[in-house]
C-alpha cells in the first residue's frame, strides 16, 4: 500500500512572544494567550524564505527515507509565500536535493492547504503507479499586517513527505477532500498582506470544513474519534483544532502530540503538515492517526494513517520537530522582527 | 555575463556542494578543477561534501558591501569539513562574539543575496553553529 516513506520538518531559530507584539499595539497579551491559546511564533531569519526551509525539511525526509534523490518523480510545494510571484520554487528545491532533471515540479497555492494539497497529489501519483517517489513540502513564512489579529500568531516552518510504496512508514488508508467556495480570507495580487473576515472565519468557514471532512473520512472508513492514537488539524491558533476536536468527540491527549501552534504559531501551509511529523516522531507500530488540513476559500483535506513496524528504524535518523521547536531558540524584540519580516521601509 | 547566468553556472556547486575527487590521487578539490593539482591528472568524480565541519578561522565583516549591510555584522569563515576540504562561506544564526575556533557546524541552504526587488534571489550554502 502507498504511504510515506520518509518525513521531515524544519523551523527557524528565531521566536518573538505574544507580549512583545502586545506591548507595541497596546493590545492585551493575556485575552490572546488565553483566548487563542498562543504564547510565542517563529520568525524566519533575513536568508530564510520557504525555499531555504523546503531544502531543509525535504533533506531531512531524505535521510530517514534513505532512498537515491533520482528516484523522485515529483517535487510539490504548497505555500502562499513563494519567494518569486513567476519562478518556481519547485525547480529550485529539486535541484538542491539532488532530484533534477527527470522530475515533475509544481507550486501549489490554497491559503493554508496547499501543503496537504501537494500530499494529495503525490499519494495519488504513487498510488496510480507513475513513479516511484513523490515529494510533497508544506512551508510558509507567513504574512499578517501590523497589529492585526494575525500578527500574534504567522509564523514560519516546513514539512516535508516522501511518498511511495516500498519500506513505508505510515500508510495511507483512506482520504477525503471537503471544499466550497467560501471568502473567509484572502489576499489579492500585489497586496502584501491577506485580509480575512474576522468571526466569519470560524463557524462557516473552519469549523464547518473541518467537520465536513473529518466525519465524512471517520464514515467511509468506518473508524470512530477512539480509534486514533493521535489527530492533527489544522492550527490558525492553540484554540479552533481543541474546540474542532471536541465537537467531533475527540479526548485533549489525541490533539497534544501534533498541536505545535502554542509554542510555534501558525506555518500555514506547513501548519497541520508539521503537526503530523511531531505526531510521527513518536508514532508506533499499528497506530492509526487522522489528520485534516484547512485552507481559506475553503476547503479541507483529510487523510488517515496507519503506522508500520518500519517507523522506529528511521525516527531517530533526522532532528525531531520538537528539537527544532525547543532547543536553539532565541527571542527577539518588535524592532528585530520588523527588520527581518522586511516591515520597515527603507531608503532607495 | 549577467549575475543570473553566473549564478546558474555555479548551481550545482551552491546547491549540492559538488566537488571534483581526483581518479589518480583521490584528492577532492572544492570549487572543482580542470586540473589535479596535486598529481595533474584530469579525470574526477563528482562528490558531495559533507554537511558538518569546525570553523577553523573566521572574520567579523562590519562594513559590508551594500547588499549585505542588512545584515552586518556577520562572519565569514573557513570551515573544515569532516573529509578535511576546506569551505569558506558566511556563518549564519549567531552573532559574531559567539564564535570560536573548533566550533561544530552545520552547512545549511540559505539565501545569500537577492539582485534588487525585481532581481534573482541567489540561495546557497552557509554554517549554523550546532549548539546540542
Amino acid at each position: 500500500m502507498a504511504g510515506i516513506v520518509g518525513y521531515g520538518a524544519y523551523a527557524p531559530r528565531y521566536r518573538i512572544k505574544v507580549e512583545e507584539i502586545a506591548k507595541v499595539w497596546g493590545t492585551d497579551a493575556e485575552s490572546y494567550k488565553r483566548g487563542l491559546r498562543l504564547e510565542e511564533k517563529s520568525v524566519p531569519g533575513l536568508d530564510q524564505d520557504v525555499i531555504t526551509m523546503s531544502v531543509e525539511a525535504a533533506r531531512n525526509a531524505l535521510k530517514r527515507a534513505r532512498i537515491d534523490p533520482k528516484k523522485i518523480g515529483a517535487v510539490y510545494i504548497g505555500s502562499e509565500s513563494h519567494p518569486y510571484a513567476v519562478k518556481p520554487s519547485g525547480t529550485v528545491v529539486g535541484e538542491a536535493i539532488g532530484a533534477t532533471p527527470d522530475v515533475h515540479c509544481a507550486d501549489f497555492e490554497f491559503a493554508c492547504k496547499a501543503g496537504t494539497e501537494g500530499m494529495f497529489v503525490a499519494l495519488g501519483l504513487i498510488e496510480a503507479g507513475k513513479m516511484e517517489y513523490a515529494l510533497a513540502i508544506g512551508a510558509d513564512t507567513s504574512q499578517g499586517a501590523p497589529s492585526d489579529a494575525l500578527e500574534y500568531s504567522t509564523a514560519a516552518g516546513a514539512a516535508a513527505f516522501i511518498f511511495g510504496t516500498k519500506d513505508v512508514i505510515a500508510e495511507v488508508t483512506h482520504t477525503f477532500s471537503y471544499m466550497t467556495d467560501t471568502p473567509d480570507f484572502w489576499r489579492r495580487e500585489y497586496m502584501h498582506y491577506p485580509r480575512h473576515a474576522g468571526r466569519f472565519t470560524g463557524a462557516p468557514a473552519y469549523f464547518k470544513h473541518i467537520k465536513g471532512a473529518a466525519k465524512a473520512i471517520m464514515e467511509i472508513s468506518g473508524k470512530k474519534p477512539e480509534d486514533f492514537a493521535h489527530v492533527v488539524f489544522h492550527q490558525p491558533n492553540g484554540k479552533f483544532p481543541t474546540t474542532v476536536g471536541k465537537q467531533l468527540g475527540f479526548k485533549p491527549q489525541q490533539l497534544e502530540t501534533g498541536l505545535l501552534c502554542p509554542r510555534l504559531g501558525n506555518t500555514y501551509s506547513g501548519s497541520s503538515p508539521m503537526g503530523l511529523t511531531a505526531v510521527l516522531d513518536v508514532a508506533k507500530p499499528g497506530e492509526e492517526i487522522l489528520m485534516v488540513s484547512y485552507g481559506s476559500g475553503a476547503g479541507s483535506d483529510a487523510f488517515i494513517y496507519r503506522i508500520t513496524e518500519k517507523i522506529t528504524e528511521v525516527q531517530g535518523l533526522a532532528p525531531k520537530t520538537t528539537d527544532y521547536l525547543d532547543r536553539n531558540k532565541v527571542y527577539i524584540d518588535y524592532g528585530t522582527y520588523a527588520k527581518l519580516r522586511k516591515k520597515i521601509r527603507m531608503g532607495e | 555575463m549577467s549575475t543570473s547566468a553566473r549564478y546558474w553556472r555555479e548551481i550545482p556547486q551552491r546547491y549540492r556542494l559538488e566537488a571534483g575527487k581526483c581518479s589518480g590521487c583521490g584528492a577532492i578539490w572544492f570549487p572543482p578543477r580542470l586540473v589535479c593539482k596535486e598529481c595533474g591528472k584530469r579525470e574526477f568524480e563528482v562528490v558531495n561534501l559533507p554537511d558538518r565541519g569546525k570553523v577553523q578561522t573566521f572574520t567579523v565583516i562590519r562594513v559590508p558591501p551594500s547588499e549585505f549591510c542588512d545584515q552586518a555584522p556577520y562572519a565569514l569563515g573557513v570551515i573544515e569539513l569532516e573529509n578535511g576540504v576546506l569551505l569558506q562561506c558566511q556563518i549564519a544564526d549567531c552573532s559574531p562574539d559567539e564564535l570560536s575556533v573548533g566550533m561544530p557546524v552545520r552547512i545549511e541552504f540559505r539565501k545569500i543575496k537577492e539582485e534588487g526587488e525585481a532581481g534573482i534571489i541567489c540561495y546557497g550554502y552557509k554554517a549554523v553553529p550546532v549548539r546540542e
